[in-house]
């Protein structure tokens, strides 16, 4: 019955993230919310992490499932594919170079200045 | 007679996505990254059962539901790293703040480059964060969940595949350093590859992509066209 009573309580902050989602007309996902609420419940102590850890290890791990469907709908889009895929991969290749070298770098920096 | 059978949908992306992560098992390779495969895999077995992607889609429906509780769980592992990194947090954070910048500004300003249309650049501003966020975000401002998704994931696995190269390449030597790029560049799938370089790595690394995720979906909207 862990499971459940874990599941619950994560079905609870979904529910809440989703009714956040619909009542505030701002365009942020309900699992936005939902994650704030989570970690604020864990941060003022509502919540132990030992009352979710369980359900939370399963979903996290079976995340990657989840995004198989997503994918398969590319079968409906393969003409904008074969239209625009070399800028699309332009933008995929360039934009994760950029992207790795300045975090990288900004952090790296700041964390020398701390160190000093 | 197939295309009707409600177990379908779920038996074989469930099915595919394992096939996907034996042989990555047996390879060792990130290259064959199990999402990837599994949409394969799927697809084929769609064409080839004549079953339309439409069909099979709505038959997902149940899986779908429980993104949203899954991408909530993150909130728990960066809760627990938050209190192991309290010391570097500034640095951890302004990292991860300008590279997400960086990637919007990036994306965008080569979207226009190559005039693709609305619809294609709201697909793919959200590429470097985990797909649970972005997916979302492209899909409620009018995008291509499908395209955003591939995005993703090919970012993800050159991010797995290259991530090493590309901190000798940028001389990115720290540890936190090194999570930071490979969590707020590459998410989920280059978090495993940084999991493999240390367990401070990984960490600062899953910490990165889910505070990635968080500050793409607020500046977004900003930058839809």
């Amino acid at each position: 019955m862990k499971y459940l009573q874990q599941f619950l309580r994560i079905l609870t902050i979904s529910f809440l993230g989703e009714l956040c989602h619909s009542l505030i007309s701002l365009p942020i996902p309900a699992s936005i919310y939902g994650m704030a609420f989570l970690f604020l419940a864990l941060k003022t102590g509502m919540m132990k992490p030992e009352q979710i850890r369980q359900t939370s290890q399963f979903f996290v791990g079976i995340m990657g499932v989840l995004f198989v469907c997503p994918a398969v709908g590319l079968l409906n889009c393969w003409e904008l594919l074969q239209k625009h895929g070399a800028a699309i991969l332009t933008i995929v290749v360039v934009s994760l170079l950029l992207t790795f070298a300045i975090s990288g770098r900004v952090t790296q920096r700041l964390l020398k200045k701390e160190d000093a | 007679m197939l295309a009707e059978n409600a177990f379908l949908p779920i038996l074989l992306t469930l099915a595919s996505y394992e096939v996907g992560r034996a042989i990555q098992r047996k390879t060792g390779n990130s290259l064959c990254n199990p999402i990837l495969i599994g949409a394969i895999l799927t697809a084929s077995m769609l064409l080839l059962l004549k079953i339309p992607v439409d069909a099979y889609q709505s038959g997902c429906a149940p899986l779908q539901y429980l993104l949203t509780p899954a991408t909530i769980c993150y909130a728990l592992g960066l809760y627990e790293q938050l209190e192991k990194l309290k010391k570097q947090l500034g640095a951890v954070l302004a990292g991860i703040l300008c590279g997400s910048i960086v990637s919007l500004l990036s994306i965008r300003a080569m979207a226009f480059m190559f005039s693709l249309d609305d619809v294609l650049t709201i697909s793919l501003l959200p590429k470097s964060i985990t797909t649970a966020i972005g997916m979302v975000l492209s899909s409620e401002a009018g995008g291509i969940a499908a395209l955003t998704t591939a995005a993703i994931v090919i970012t993800g696995v050159l991010g797995n595949v290259f991530g090493e190269s590309l901190c000798k390449l940028f001389r990115i030597h720290h540890p936190i350093a090194q999570g930071v790029a490979f969590g707020t560049a590459s998410h989920a799938v280059g978090t495993s590859r940084a999991m493999e370089l240390s367990q401070l790595t990984g960490a600062v690394s899953s910490l990165s992509l889910t505070v990635a995720g968080v500050i793409t979906a607020v500046l977004f909207h900003f930058l839809i066209p």
